[in-house]
């Protein structure tokens, strides 16, 4: 199986102050990648560097051409129509039809003549989500796009992700600071610590996942050691 | 005891207090929703009131000779100032005349704004060259350039749409570049990422959301180029507005400087409702607040 993204001496420096130090990262075709790390650990940069945000970089990196990304907030321009941001920058006349199939596909192809002010913040990360997909991507970009979400939402939204990437089969490269949904989710956990990748695992638990598994448990406990959080202390926010 | 909380050091206090019970404080919670039998004037005649208020009292006074003719004629004599002047065409002639040079003005300084602002706002040699040397013209008050004008464009009517092509520059020049640099970093990396170029860029994310700062401008430069006509007219005019004014001043008629001026009000109002009801139809997308009822 080929590589569908790679790193080779991938490194960024702000000011003097190194963010990234020599950096080897594989994706494969069609894997489901999470990258944990606290913040400030250099996951955010990497991801940027991979949706060709950001190029002051020293290195090589060779990622595949239709890519795409969802952030945190969902970003969308809130003087168009939901059906047209969906389609925004592709190239032609903004085809309603295509616009419609994306946002049925996650579920809110009622919305689509809507402001994006008008939606809450769960339907507009699906948007965001329709919106990255619509491209066919073989590489999804997707930072903490969780994040801002509650618990029941959430929870959707990361059954919502898993199906569309079993249905799509573009690799995913997935940031966040949440164990459990990278568990959840991802065929590869890495843990960057101070710009490098201290550790991987990886998780061949069947799908979809339980969270009271005892073979989760432990890979979690183990993410949680290396991240150093330390049990004992579980429940006092570190 | 030497630590008590303070719910029990308020408690006897209270039990001791021979003033109405204050164990729970509660509040009534009153609906707003409609309710057939409350009697609610509609919001125009609520917003009218005041100003038909005032020409009432203004009536009044005049009527009963407390203000003098002299000093300012009543709002009848007004009204049959406008008709005469409407009837023998002098009104409708003047306000053409002045409706031009304000038109004129506007769209000359309008075109240099839209121009400047977005050069000095799209990139970032347009900022360095262009965005000082406006700050600095920008202390010189424009009405103070008017006899510079006549020395360079005479007394006929360029100095006078220059003046108003002036007064219409600032205010929507530095609201557009204000807009264009307050753009959303995130949205315009969104953007990027979803393969606009920069074209694309410009038109789908960056004017978009320099647009609600531009129509402030306009507001702004309408008003501005009614105020700079006023001026300006006042300069040797053989027609408009100002020659009807300047030409009453000159026989003591208050009553037509006052009609001039209702004029120029009501020019200014009615560019004022064009540019919201033109809001309103652009921005919809923004969620408001629209006040309280």
């Amino acid at each position: 199986m080929t590589n569908s993204v790679e790193t080779r001496g991938l490194s960024r420096s702000f000011d003097g102050n190194t963010v990234l130090h020599d950096l080897d990262l594989d994706i494969r075709e069609g894997e489901f990648v999470a990258l944990l790390g606290h913040s400030g650990c250099g996951k955010s940069t990497l991801l940027r560097i991979l949706a060709g945000l950001d190029e002051e970089i020293g290195g090589e990196v060779t990622v595949p051409a239709r890519r795409s990304a969802a952030f945190q907030s969902p970003r969308l321009l809130p003087w168009l129509k939901v059906w047209r941001n969906v389609v925004l920058g592709l190239p032609g006349r903004p085809d309603r039809a295509l616009a419609l199939k994306a946002l049925d596909e996650v579920g809110i192809a009622d919305r689509a003549t809507l402001w994006p002010k008008t939606l809450s913040g769960g339907q507009a990360q699906r948007v965001s989500l329709a919106r990255a997909l619509v491209r066919e991507p073989e590489l999804l970009l997707l930072d903490e796009p969780f994040g801002a979400l509650d618990a029941l939402t959430r929870g959707k939204v990361q059954q919502l992700v898993a199906e569309l990437w079993r249905r799509h089969g573009c690799a995913i490269l997935l940031v966040t600071h949440d164990v459990e949904e990278a568990l959840l989710l991802a065929d590869r956990v890495l843990v960057m610590d101070e710009g490098r990748i201290a550790h991987e695992l990886s998780v061949d638990l069947p799908r979809p996942r339980d969270l009271t598994a005892p073979e989760f448990v432990s890979l979690r406990a183990r993410l949680l050691n290396w991240l150093g959080v330390n049990r004992t202390l579980e429940g006092t926010p570190s | 005891m030497t630590t008590r909380s303070p719910a029990t050091a308020v408690l006897p206090e209270q039990s001791a207090d021979p003033g109405p019970p204050a164990a729970t404080t509660r509040v009534t919670l009153r609906g707003t929703a409609k309710s057939g039998r409350r009697l609610t004037l509609p919001r125009s005649v609520r917003r009218s009131a005041g100003p038909v208020g005032l020409v009432l009292l203004w009536f009044l006074t005049s009527a009963t000779g407390v203000l003098p003719e002299s000093v300012l004629a009543s709002p009848v004599d007004v009204v049959n100032q406008a008709l005469e002047l409407t009837r023998n065409g002098e009104l409708p002639s003047a306000i053409a005349a002045s409706g031009r040079r304000a038109a004129v003005g506007f769209l000359i300084g309008a075109s240099v704004a839209l121009s400047l602002s977005l050069l000095a706002g799209l990139f970032r040699l347009g900022e360095d060259v262009i965005d000082s040397s406006m700050g600095m013209f920008r202390a010189i008050p424009w009405v103070g350039l008017i006899p510079l004008f006549i020395v360079w464009f005479g007394i006929e009517e360029t100095p006078k749409i220059a003046l108003v092509a002036l007064g219409v520059t600032y205010p929507l020049y530095f609201n557009i570049y204000g807009g264009i640099r307050s753009t959303d970093s995130q949205l315009v990396e969104a953007a990027r990422m979803m393969g606009l170029g920069r074209l694309g860029l410009i038109r789908y994310v960056i004017l978009p959301s320099a647009l609600p700062g531009a129509l402030v401008g306009l507001r702004y430069a309408l008003s501005t180029a009614w105020l700079a006509l006023v001026f300006a007219e006042q300069v040797n005019a053989d027609a408009g507005l100002g020659y009807l004014m300047s030409n009453a001043q000159q026989y003591f008629r208050t009553d037509v400087i006052v009609l001039c001026l209702v004029v120029y009000a009501l020019l200014g109002l009615a560019c004022d409702f064009a540019v919201r009801i033109l809001s309103r139809r652009l921005l919809t997308w923004r969620a408001n607040f629209e006040g309280e009822a």
